[in-house]
């Protein structure tokens, strides 16, 4: 589904792929015992092996190589059982080493592929390339001082994964699935928190574009993103500028940019000229990761159920659409509570409540799934109301609004307020003759073929009745007295 | 990088030339400050080494695994524990500046 720019000489492809960079939710770092926890004081989470003291050694963490492992199986993706670590050679403030330690030649995960959903139900497959561990960086402030930048180290040596697809992506969308998707697999796995505010997830975004079966364009490479919206604005604008100059005659250098999310622009980090050597070697502090097949196929088989599978299960049990399915194992926490809806209750009723009403409220609340103040068992309760004719789905939503308000089970409100819908013929026969005997003329006209008239007098029962008279047993006895 | 193997089949011949442009490259990737006489020096001294090392070519090893270590270990493995950390103060103890717990450096801006 590739989406086209339309540009002064025609339509223009634009060609996507992305490095992501997931931290892994461990208690110490990649290679020392320091912790990784977010916000602490400056420096107090920093062994001199972080710190980059002569003579320190590193040591794997097992928990992280577990855990690249993991991700590794839930993209499908080839497992090296030898990978290599390397040095990656660079001087920056915040990485005292000079060199940050990472996989080059042999990553410990190789090719793999996801689905990703797009918004018009349909999917598409993304290759990914490879994922390798590898050290993150200290943290420099610049904004503390007129002359100096600050450095605190607390972030250095934490292990990250990277994540690289495939350029395999041609719109924004597709991008913006991408990474939706990444995020959630990581979350179902406890790889990754996927905390984009908190920069445990990051993303550099490549661009270029190119008419349609020409030979892939010269790329520029957009750093560090942390938002979905500021990566889909950043592609956008940058997609556009490599058009115009190409248009005009010019070249598209191959850069490292920056996305400016004040100007919605992006300009240039460093150019090609002083583009990075990195001269990467195998670290001689450390062996190559060799892994054992056993425990390799031991992890796979205790993978849990991931979102694709999650949503393929969900299509195919539940009869729902492709959207809602996808939308419900979007969020792991999401997931969890329709299948506690669902469970033992109609499927349909339970999607419509969850995707729609529960979904809705909390959006206009601004409130996540976890901080719903309607638990899944007590929308359960509702739904199982509205299926046992109990209430009607009229009713419903006033007893939702009210169980969303005070946190109270929809049974309580339903008696406390004589909510029950009237499903008596008798009473409810009495209230339709009670509205015909008012109504003479509207009977006299519905009678001589102003057929339209039954939405009126069913308005009119279900009014008398507050809502609470059963809607098919009021149509039914109106159309048997009308005829 | 130029870094031109002059004859493949080894004589006498220098294998190897390292320049003063690759030599000023290196240096300026190290953060080193050289000057235009110890670059020629150097590219000299370098030339000699990279040939030096060259005679190990002279060695068949297709075939050969890439020997990691000369005793049978594979790497050690650690724990997910927190063992370590919580020593500011001895981190930034050799620093030539620091301020409210951070390291200071001159202002570094890309």
């Amino acid at each position: 589904m590739a989406e086209l720019i339309k540009g002064e000489t025609g339509a223009w492809e634009v060609v996507l792929g992305l490095e992501i960079h997931c931290q892994v939710t461990s208690n110490a770092k990649l290679f020392s015992g320091a912790a990784t926890e977010f916000g602490a004081a400056p420096n107090s989470q920093v062994s001199f092996v972080d710190a980059a003291m002569p003579g320190m050694l590193p040591v794997i963490n097992e928990y992280c190589v577990e855990q690249a492992v993991r991700t590794g199986l839930g993209l499908n993706a080839k497992i090296n059982l030898t990978s290599v670590f390397e040095r990656k050679n660079y001087f920056y403030a915040d990485l005292p080493q000079g060199y940050q330690i990472s996989q080059q030649e042999i990553p410990v995960v190789g090719e793999g592929e996801i689905e990703i959903d797009l918004a018009d139900g349909s999917t598409k497959m993304i290759g990914i390339e490879r994922l390798h561990l590898e050290q993150d960086a200290g943290k420099s402030l610049h904004d503390q001082h007129p002359s100096k930048s600050f450095v605190d180290l607390n972030r250095s040596g934490t292990a990250l994964m990277e994540i690289v697809s495939k350029p395999d992506m041609r719109s924004s969308e597709e991008v913006v699935a991408y990474v939706n998707k990444i995020r959630a697999i990581v979350r179902y796995l406890g790889t990754c928190d996927g905390n984009m505010d908190e920069g445990s997830m990051r993303a550099d975004v490549n661009v270029s574009v190119r008419k349609p079966g020409d030979e892939l364009g010269t790329r520029c490479e957009i750093k560090n993103m942390n938002s979905v919206r500021f990566i889909q604005q950043a592609i956008e604008y940058e997609a556009r500028r490599q058009i115009e100059i190409i248009e005009n005659g010019g070249k598209v250098d191959q850069e490292t940019r920056l996305f400016d999310t004040s100007t919605g622009e992006t300009r240039t980090m460093r150019s090609k000229e002083d583009a990075h050597d990195y001269r990467y070697f195998p670290d001689p502090d450390l062996l190559p990761l060799v892994l054992d097949q056993k425990w390799v196929d031991n992890i796979n088989d205790n993978l849990p159920e991931l979102p694709d599978a999650k949503k393929h299960r969900f299509i195919g049990d539940f009869g729902m659409s492709h959207y809602d399915a996808s939308v419900l194992v979007a969020d792991k926490p999401r997931a969890e509570y329709f299948e506690q809806v669902v469970e033992g209750r109609n499927p349909k009723l339970a999607v419509t409540w969850v995707t729609t009403e529960l979904m809705g409220a909390l959006n206009k609340a601004d409130k996540d799934i976890s901080e719903s103040p309607v638990s899944a068992k007590q929308l359960g309760g509702l739904v199982s109301l509205i299926e046992d004719d109990t209430i009607s789905g009229r009713i419903a939503k006033d007893v939702f609004a009210e169980m969303f308000e005070t946190g109270k089970d929809a049974d309580t409100i339903v008696e406390k307020k004589g909510l029950k819908q009237v499903t008596d013929t008798g009473a409810i026969e009495a209230i339709v003759d009670e509205v015909l005997k008012e109504n003479p003329d509207m009977v006299e006209q519905y009678k001589s073929g102003k057929d339209k008239l039954f939405g009126f007098f069913v308005g009119q029962v279900m009014k008398k009745s507050q809502g609470k008279a059963n809607p098919a047993m009021v149509n039914q006895l109106l159309k048997s007295k009308l005829s | 990088m130029t870094i031109t193997t002059t004859n493949p089949e080894r004589s006498d011949d220098a294998l190897v030339t390292i320049d003063k442009e690759t030599v000023a490259k290196v240096a300026k990737l190290a953060r080193i400050k050289i000057t235009e006489a110890e670059q020629e020096k150097f590219a000299g001294e370098l030339t000699g080494i990279m040939n030096w090392i060259e005679q190990l070519s002279e060695v068949d090893t297709d075939g050969v695994e890439p020997l990691t270590s000369v005793v049978d270990v594979t790497l050690h493995q650690r724990k997910d524990e927190i063992t370590d950390g919580d020593i500011r103060d001895k981190v930034l103890s050799n620093a030539p500046e620091a301020q409210e717990g951070f390291f200071v450096v001159p202002k570094v801006v890309e």
